[in-house]
């Protein structure tokens, strides 16, 4: 990075000229760094408080906090195990389906469709990241939960009933599944937006290349077009990951709000982020704070690493750098 | 072309000039995978506009019932029950998120300038920068609000619209840096040339010349940062959630009621009539939010083409 740096003349003169310059440019300067430091500080201050709100809990529950399956807090007893099964469990519902649906729409939506189909689609997918996660919640208890419970969930059990997550259906639809389906229509937008980005600055020569040998469509998507972006894809599908890692209140709304691990995802569970929401109202005790506390430390670690490994993977891709 | 043989080197029956032009055994084969992908490809698509569709459909279906003057200017009756309006969650969601905008959108474009105008893309500083934002905006909004609530509302012993203000604005300001720095780096280069060689002070240059030129895009950034913030749920539900019904426009010292826990503590009651008066919210808040998305493209669309692009 320093090599791009230095072979940038403009831009080095552009910081010496703002280094020596009037009073005018050092005070906006000035203004833009501490814009730059407030923003980093406040991310160290949002680490800073989540550990100091979460002390009392580490100190009593410690490391176990995270295999413990009990959360009473009437009792006093909290442990994250439920918690981060449906957190994962509901995650990984909805990066299976919405991976290869969003890819699919990306390659639609980059190579396949008309311009004047483009134009529309594209922002429409979009917009479907707009829809506030408190509206898909009320669409999931309402619409979507009956709809899984007396059609997708039995379908499912007929036919994969044999596999253990796949049990009978329950009476409200609600449960880990329905959460899974509705972080889908959250996560599908995200994934689809990056790689429809990263296939339309796939080189023009390489696809062109593919295709005067004689190379049918798909077959350029899978040689050229998957092969050079296939770690923005990879970074695009973590940010989704920590998306919906993070989704408080469609979980909360549609998972059913259980206090048991159940294997099959039909049952009801919680998440780390709908059980802080839900739980917020009903405080019984400082422990019970400091253990939604402890809940939360736990998300902003899983958050700030899925971002960090998106930039890792991101970082290594650049297709200008390879092929200009 | 028709009259020279076969050259040696095919193998006899490889190719054969007299057969029609059309695909046959593996070739038929590979194009059928393709057509089936390119079908996928197209299917999904629809399935995403469907599912746009669908929830929309289901809000406006649930929603129009409630929906009349009297639901946007009435506030909800104090002790539940049937009747009233969403005015009070209306104006206390206005205000929150006018607050958060005005505190955000300042620091998210200076940031922007720095790593634009002040710094070189690949150095240290500018690298912290941006490695800042990006974790900023992949933090969870439920643990913006606890920050929130430890920073703030514990202290203060009570919640208030404020607060919530800070929580959205934190959840802005990745947005708008982001989406500033993509349209800063959009201006022209000859307008930043010409400032140079006219010797004007880069302070000057980008307060008069390049911030203006920008502004279409910024102000589309802020647009859809605002329709974010306006749905955002989880932290209000955390440092802003315990309001009582009526309208105030005070943001301090108590809960603002506002749109998004409104519809969420609706959900979680039993009572029908607030069920009803959700869906009327969730219309509304959808209706706003979808506009001002198609709002700020036509806006981007009209700066870009000013702007040559």
């Amino acid at each position: 990075m320093s090599v791009r740096a230095s072979l940038n003349p403009r831009a080095a003169a552009r910081g010496r000229v703002a280094m020596e310059g009037s009073l005018g440019d050092r005070i906006l300067r000035g203004l833009c760094i501490a814009a730059g430091l407030l923003a980093g500080g406040t991310l160290l201050a949002v680490a800073y408080q989540v550990i100091s709100g979460a002390r009392l809990s580490i100190s009593t529950f410690g490391l176990p906090f995270l295999v413990h399956s009990a959360w009473a807090p009437n009792l006093g007893h909290f442990g994250a195990a439920v918690m981060l099964y449906g957190t994962a469990v509901s995650s990984a519902i909805a990066l299976l389906i919405s991976t290869p649906v969003a890819i699919a729409i990306a390659i639609y939506l980059s190579m396949l469709a008309p311009r004047a189909v483009r134009i529309v689609v594209g922002p429409l997918v979009e917009m479907l990241a707009a829809i506030p996660s408190v509206i898909l919640g009320l669409w999931g208890i309402i619409v979507l939960a009956p709809f899984m419970q007396r059609h997708v969930e039995p379908a499912l059990h007929g036919v994969l009933g044999f596999i253990p997550i796949f049990g009978p259906a329950q009476t409200t639809g609600l449960g880990v599944f329905t959460a899974g389906v509705i972080l889908t229509v959250m996560v599908v937008p995200i994934i689809a937006s990056l790689s429809r980005d990263l296939f339309l600055s796939v080189p023009r020569e390489l696809t062109d290349a593919a295709e005067s040998v004689g190379a049918t469509r798909w077959e350029v998507i899978r040689g050229v077009v998957l092969p050079t972006t296939v770690s923005g894809v990879s970074a695009a599908i973590m940010l989704g990951l920590g998306r919906a890692l993070g989704e408080a209140i469609a979980v909360a709304s549609v998972i059913g709000a259980g206090n048991v691990v159940h294997v099959s995802t039909f049952e009801t569970g919680n998440s780390l982020a709908a059980r802080i929401a839900l739980d917020f109202a009903y405080i019984v005790s400082n422990l019970h704070t400091a253990s939604l506390f402890y809940l939360a430390l736990i998300l902003l670690v899983f958050g700030l690493l899925t971002n960090l490994i998106a930039r890792q993977i991101a970082s290594r891709y650049d297709v200008h750098r390879t092929f200009a | 072309m028709t009259s020279t043989a076969p050259s040696p080197e095919l193998q006899p029956g490889a190719y054969d000039p007299t057969s029609p032009l059309v695909a046959s055994g593996n070739l038929r084969r590979r194009e059928a995978v393709s057509r089936a992908i390119s079908g996928l490809a197209t299917a999904s698509s629809l399935v995403a506009v469907a599912a746009l569709v669908i929830v929309t459909v289901a809000v406006v279906r649930h929603g129009a019932g409630a929906l009349s003057l009297s639901f946007l200017v009435k506030d909800p009756p104090q002790f539940g029950g049937p009747g009233g309006g969403i005015a009070s969650a209306i104006v206390g969601t206005s205000l929150i998120v006018a607050m958060a905008a005005i505190i955000a959108t300042p620091v998210g474009v200076l940031c922007a300038l720095y790593l634009v105008e002040f710094s070189a893309p690949g150095s240290r500083p500018a690298r912290a920068m941006r490695l800042a934002l990006d974790l900023m905006q992949g933090l969870p909004t439920v643990v913006v609000g606890l920050f929130i609530f430890g920073l703030v509302v514990k202290p203060a012993q009570a919640e208030s619209g404020f607060a919530g203000s800070l929580a959205l604005a934190i959840i802005m300001l990745p947005l708008i840096a982001r989406s500033s720095q993509e349209v800063l780096l959009t201006v022209p280069r000859g307008l930043r040339d010409g400032t140079d060689a006219l010797g004007v002070d880069r302070w000057r240059a980008i307060m008069t010349v390049i911030l203006p030129t920008a502004l279409g895009g910024i102000l589309t950034g802020t647009i859809l940062a605002v329709a974010r913030a306006a749905g955002e749920t989880a932290p209000l539900l955390l440092i802003d959630g315990a309001f009582t019904p009526g309208t105030t426009v005070q943001l301090f010292g108590h809960a603002v009621p506002n749109i998004p826990v409104l519809i969420f503590t609706a959900v979680e009651s039993a009572d029908p009539s607030a069920f009803a008066r959700a869906w009327g919210a969730a219309l509304v808040l959808l209706a706003l939010i979808l506009i001002a998305n198609v709002g700020a493209r036509v806006l981007l669309a009209r700066s870009r083409a000013r702007m040559g692009l």
